[in-house]
């Protein structure tokens, strides 16, 4: 797209990760979890873009959202329509520079892009472990991560950075392993979710559960999933990542044959796209997956361990932390920033935050939308300064 | 660095805790910190200035001092600076009193409305006083609350605010003979210090 040749495939051009090639790592040592039960081994499946510096000190951590995973930059293939989900912001000479970065990005355990989850053979029962896979929480993700930095040599992250769900596990990793990163950036993200986000998630999973083709989880079994019901999923989840704003700009009240058919087929534009969401989103995700992420979303409340306490589990980071939000996002709105914006002030943590004025909605932190691209930019300079200042330092320290 | 900034530096000890209203680029927080050992946070909403201090490593938060300082609890900073702004607030009077809530001292400096060439120029011209201090036009200026230093400490007298110290300094940014003795009609920025 930003390449001179119009010819030119959008894997060569000069801002671009180009082809990349996920990785697996197999872990043999058993996790515990939050929920009490142990994963005895699982894969991690993760895609890295730039290099790591001799001292590894320009590592970065992609945290992925609800329904994210590993690809987060560049193409699979050449012949790839779209690239990875936050190729806007990582990249040679982007946000998160990989020119200067190395860049960590994994699916989480218990998704269904690589990393071991519901869709997995269970080694106990050489079946899928469909309903009977552990409950997941935020904290345990950030446990699993922390094994792959292990793995990849990194004993501190220059930043970890998420957005959404993303954002939780960025601070659940500031409160969980607070010498192993030196920046959080946060990105519309919620100190635990209201009981407003977790009804939207309950008929997400309602709609999926009722589902005839569910079969209590076992649907693999059956050889089908539960379409209908993760296509309603995703249909209310969407509406939550849009504005009122955004989509009366994007569809209005359109009509798609340009007059009422006065019937309950697709009429209104919004409709048609929702559905078309719904549909794709079908056919690329995994139903008990789906369900799981929700629960965790559901339980992320790192205070909860605190005496409920935020002040006091945000006492525990010494990272510097980027807190962002967008004006229009009402499934993470800006309060919910500014709790953690408060929450870290009233700790005397290093923090700084930024209110994006965008019509945007949720979905605005996988945008180009240029002041928040500025200020994440601005923030990213000053991380990538750090780690080279510090390598200088300690390549200047013996001789010094 | 402007030299009010250099006064205002001047005034605070080592190791103090800052909230810098409208800190601008950050520069006065960013110097605090490198010369003092200061820890705190600036306040802006212009989105240049936030990504300035972002670069500089400046603990900044976007936030209108026109919605207040709720969320900052009582005498939580030694020190609340608000440099150049208390006259392009909606409610001066009760920002200073949300200053002098949040900090143990505040510091405080404005354009004064009182020095004599604003009083020319408003006098003789008939026109509203432009000037380097005051550069704006009437229609397009964020100065919605100008005062003058007799304004300011008639305030202070009357909210039991106590002023514990006083700058002046005219157009060059230096203090004279003549802005120590009348400060109203010689000082073009008052820069004071108080306590709740």
């Amino acid at each position: 797209m930003s390449s001179q040749n119009p010819d030119a495939l959008p894997h060569t051009a000069a801002d671009s990760v180009g082809l990349v090639e996920p990785q697996v790592h197999h872990f043999d040592t058993p996790l515990e979890l939050e929920c009490g039960r142990t994963l005895p081994t699982y894969d991690l499946i993760y895609e890295t873009y730039g290099t790591l510096n001799s001292e590894a000190s320009n590592a970065v951590l992609i945290c992925h959202a609800l329904s994210g995973h590993h690809h987060a930059a560049g193409y699979h293939r050449a012949d790839d329509k779209r690239p990875g989900w936050w190729d806007t912001c990582i990249g040679p000479g982007k946000v998160i520079d990989t020119n200067r970065f190395f860049v960590v990005s994994l699916n989480n355990l218990g998704g269904c892009h690589g990393s071991t989850g519901p869709a997995s053979i269970n080694p106990e029962s050489g079946q899928p472990w469909g309903p009977d896979f552990p409950m997941m929480t935020v904290k345990d993700w950030v446990n699993s991560q922390a094994r792959l930095a292990d793995v990849l040599g990194i004993q501190r992250w220059a930043a970890v950075i998420g957005g959404s769900m993303g954002g939780m596990q960025a601070l659940q990793w500031s409160i969980d392993y607070p010498e192993r990163l030196s920046h959080a950036v946060v990105i519309a993200a919620a100190p635990k979710l209201s009981a407003q986000n977790i009804a939207f998630n309950e008929v997400a999973r309602q709609s999926i559960l009722t589902d005839p083709n569910f079969y209590g989880g076992r649907y693999y079994l059956h050889d089908t999933y539960p379409r209908q019901g993760l296509i309603l999923a995703r249909m209310v989840g969407h509406i939550t990542y849009l504005s009122d704003d955004a989509m009366r700009m994007k569809f209005g009240r359109d009509l798609r044959a340009g007059r009422f058919h006065f019937g309950f087929d697709v009429e209104f534009q919004v409709e048609s796209y929702l559905r078309h969401q719904g549909e794709v989103f079908s056919r690329n995700f995994d139903a008990n997956t789906y369900l799981l992420m929700t629960k965790a979303l559901d339980y992320f409340d790192p205070a909860r361990e605190f005496d409920h306490s935020l002040e006091q589990a945000l006492g525990r980071p010494t990272c510097n932390f980027l807190v962002m939000s967008f004006t229009s996002d009402w499934r993470f709105a800006p309060e919910r920033s500014r709790e953690i914006v408060n929450g870290l002030v009233h700790a005397g943590r290093n923090v700084s935050y930024a209110e994006i004025d965008t019509p945007k909605g949720h979905d605005a932190f996988l945008l180009d939308i240029p002041e928040y691209i500025k200020l994440f930019g601005a923030y990213m300079h000053r991380v990538a300064n750090e780690t080279e200042n510090t390598s200088q330092d300690l390549e200047a320290g013996p001789h010094a | 660095m402007r030299d009010d900034l250099q006064l205002i530096s001047d005034w605070i000890p080592r190791n103090a805790t800052l909230l810098d209203l409208g800190c601008g680029d950050g520069t006065l927080l960013a110097h605090l910190k490198t010369h003092k050992k200061t820890a705190g946070y600036g306040l802006e909403i212009n989105q240049d200035n936030l990504a300035a201090c972002f670069e500089k490593g400046v603990n900044v938060l976007e936030q209108d001092l026109d919605g207040g300082l709720g969320n900052f609890q009582n005498h939580r900073f030694d020190y609340v600076i608000m440099t150049q702004a208390l006259q392009a607030v909606l409610r001066p009077d009760q920002i200073l009193n949300e200053m002098i809530r949040v900090g143990r001292e505040a510091i405080i400096t404005f354009p004064n409305f009182g020095h004599w060439k604003v009083r020319a120029y408003l006098g003789l011209k008939g026109r509203m006083p432009v000037s380097s201090a005051l550069p704006h036009e009437w229609y397009n200026t964020p100065n919605i609350h100008l005062c003058t230093v007799q304004d300011f400490e008639t305030h202070c007298r009357k909210q039991g605010i106590r002023i514990l110290e006083r700058q002046v300094i005219n157009r060059n940014h230096r203090t004279s003979v003549l802005s120590k003795w009348w400060p109203n009609l010689f000082g073009e920025i008052a820069i004071y210090r108080v306590k709740g």
